[in-house]
């Protein structure tokens, strides 16, 4: 991560170490031993610069959610540094957190689940404001909520309508708005668009897209489908086990990916189209993820790698720079 | 004979609120060894079309039309003998293994229970070839796992024991209903491969209903595509993928998001999905589709032969070389447009 600190735009966000580790209340009839942890995230380091859409990929496990909960606070760090425009948030007051949240705002998976069903859109949109602006005229927030509503594709006339009363890609429509509302300068998107239908995946993708130009935002996208991911991103991450396997400008990870398991990610993704689906050469990992209450020894993605060695089981690999554009953990890469 | 004819598959629910009908006369044949792709949104139809065709629709739907597995016809058919058949020469794998296994009972009485019931087989039997039956799916230590309970597996394996069980009768024809959506990718080309493996190995009929384009890429050779209920589109898989002749598969098409693609944005199908209990008077997709005209709005256009190809049948008022045309626009238009906004 060297080269990037010393890049000439200042992270927005800088993550160095970050471990959040959920302590299991042990069914053991010995009390004296020790509880044991489950590691959701263990050392992940990154950077995300104004502007930028860093990608976070992973299968359901690998700790991309707890992840994206620990960068606002909504779960407890164990250990490792966190900072937004470089103070350091790691045991910061509520008060400061409250501050910061202005700037950073969240869009959640499930768009309906995440609307408080008995608000309506006007007020579920204009909270944000309410919360960070109280100082703001009821005709000024009404006119912002109304232009934040129509910049999403949502019309004046809903306003008053109830979650219930839209489908699930405007519900994710109120939950954009909600978030930009502030215009903050980083929204964290966990997995956006996984619970829409394919035809309505595009209208959300290309309107976040658009905002960011428009607004300058930096994006923080986790998602499951690769695929999606390419689409909005500049960077992108993999992680597994809760740690991060590669990370890697876009093209660099697609064209040539360098850590097995992105390799094998890849090719395990079934293509739309059925000569290059038939024609390809899988690679077929075996087995499932191992359980992060009990984690391989050395590098955890050992147990399932189609290259592993014996070495692989002694030292955990550190994330190092291949070229300028990957850095991949993996000692054969 | 084919093994599996579908003619003019209907459902219909009673809702407080009248009459829904969910499902509009689909027709389709299946051969030994064929797979057989359904495609649609979420409330396409795709699903319950499915549960129609083995007697498990909920108790205030109702199939119409014709299923003839083999000439018998199962929708007429009474429960009695339909028992017979279904889980027999037919067997369906689900969506969510955790909510379709019996949770109070341990993988092996599931399984032999099937055993016992279609070939009176002895527990011990039985049991045996439950046995084989996980081998088979390449369930890791199956021996020791058959005789634990659907929660100590992990999605994987549990889509392994949906697959197993539904095999263990040897069926003439498999349906499956999303049967890899809830699973990761890793996982998902795992259960693909067993399932082209299985099918290559036993000439099974296999029926994927997925909303997947990938999915079916790989898979199918027949391909069906559901919208608001209504057949748009049904042929080979190369014609269906190739050269979509109704804007709704060229939209669909064109939206999925592809590992091989450029900088360029996706192409959005505007709109959202259509509510069942309102469908428009004419073609279901007329709302969202980009290339309607007036008499769409009107008149439901109906399934017939198209004129490109012997295999492909198409439901759309407009020429096949004009949605060919549009579609190509569209695309033009809108690279054209997020050109001038970058």
């Amino acid at each position: 991560m060297s080269s990037s600190t010393n890049s000439p735009s200042p992270a927005l966000l800088s993550v160095r170490d970050l471990r959040v580790h959920f302590r299991i209340r042990d069914t053991s009839p010995w009390p004296w031993k020790p509880a044991r942890a489950l590691k959701a995230v263990d050392g992940v380091s990154f950077d995300l610069r104004p502007g930028e859409t860093l990608g976070i990929v992973g299968e359901s496990g690998c700790g991309k959610s707890t992840l994206a909960r620990a960068l606002l606070n909504l779960v407890p760090i164990t250990d490792g540094s966190l900072r937004w425009h470089g103070d350091e948030m790691r045991g910061a007051s509520a008060q400061a957190w409250q501050a910061k949240r202005k700037s950073v705002q969240m869009i959640f998976q499930d768009p309906l689940a995440s609307l408080d069903p008995r608000m309506t859109v006007a007020q579920i949109i204009g909270e944000p404001l309410r919360t960070h602006a109280p100082g703001l005229s009821t005709a000024e927030h009404n006119e912002q909520v109304l232009a934040m509503m129509q910049r999403v594709g949502l019309t004046a006339q809903q306003i008053n309508r109830y979650p219930h009363e839209f489908s699930g890609g405007q519900c994710q429509r109120i939950g954009i708005a909600r978030a930009l509302i502030l215009r903050p300068q980083v929204v964290i998107c966990d997995e956006p668009v996984s619970a829409l239908d394919v035809s309505i995946q595009a209208q959300i993708i290309n309107l976040l897209k658009e905002l960011q130009a428009e607004m300058g935002l930096a994006l923080i996208f986790i998602a499951h489908d690769l695929a999606v991911v390419k689409h909005i991103s500049q960077r992108v991450m993999v992680m597994y086990l809760g740690r991060a396997m590669e990370i890697a400008q876009k093209h660099a990870l697609y064209d040539t990916p360098r850590h097995p398991y992105t390799q094998a990610l890849l090719s395990a993704i079934p293509l739309p189209d059925p000569r290059l689906e038939r024609a390809k050469s899988l690679q077929l990992l075996q087995g499932d993820l191992p359980s992060p209450m009990n984690q391989p020894s050395g590098c955890v993605f050992r147990t399932r790698c189609p290259k592993s060695i014996a070495e692989c089981a002694q030292t955990v690999p550190a994330l190092r720079t291949i070229s300028d554009q990957t850095q991949s953990a993996c000692i054969l890469s | 004979m084919a093994l599996l004819e579908v003619k003019n598959l209907g459902v219909q629910f009673a809702t407080p609120d009248g009459t829904v009908s969910a499902v509009n006369g689909i027709n389709f044949t299946l051969d030994r060894g064929q797979t057989l792709g359904i495609v649609g949104e979420s409330g396409s139809g795709k699903s319950q079309s499915m549960l129609a065709m083995m007697g498990l629709l909920a108790a205030n739907g109702r199939a119409t039309g014709q299923v003839l597995y083999q000439g018998q016809d199962l929708i007429s058919m009474p429960t009695a003998a339909l028992n017979r058949v279904r889980g027999d020469r037919l067997s369906m794998i689900f969506q969510d293994p955790m909510t379709s296994l019996n949770p109070y009972l341990t993988v092996e009485r599931q399984m032999t229970e099937v055993l016992e019931l279609h070939k009176g087989m002895s527990r011990k039997d039985a049991r045996a070839r439950a046995l084989q039956a996980l081998d088979a799916v390449k369930m890791p230590a199956a021996a020791r796992r058959i005789d634990m309970y659907p929660h100590e597996f992990s999605g994987g394996m549990r889509q392994r024991v949906m697959i197993a069980m539904a095999l263990l009768c040897e069926p003439d024809v498999l349906i499956a209903d999303e049967p890899t959506t809830a699973l990761d990718v890793t996982v998902q080309a795992q259960i693909l491969n067993l399932m082209r493996e299985l099918q290559r190995d036993f000439g099974t009929a296999i029926i994927m209903i997925t909303h997947d384009l990938g999915v079916v890429a790989g898979l199918c050779d027949e391909v069906l595509v559901l919208y608001g209920g209504q057949v748009m589109e049904q042929g080979q898989a190369e014609d269906i993928f190739y050269r979509p002749s109704h804007p709704y598969t060229g939209g669909l098409l064109a939206a999925v998001p592809r590992l091989e693609a450029g900088d360029e944005p996706m192409l959005a199908i505007p709109g959202a999905p259509p509510n069942m209990a309102n469908l428009p008077a004419g073609c279901p997709f007329s709302e969202r589709c980009q290339m309607a005209m007036p008499r769409c709005r009107e008149d439901r256009p109906v399934l017939v032969a198209a004129p490109h190809s012997p295999t492909v049948r198409r439901a759309c008022h407009l020429a096949v070389e004009e949605v060919t045309h549009k579609l190509q626009d569209l695309r033009q238009a809108q690279r054209a447009a997020s050109d001038v906004s970058a």
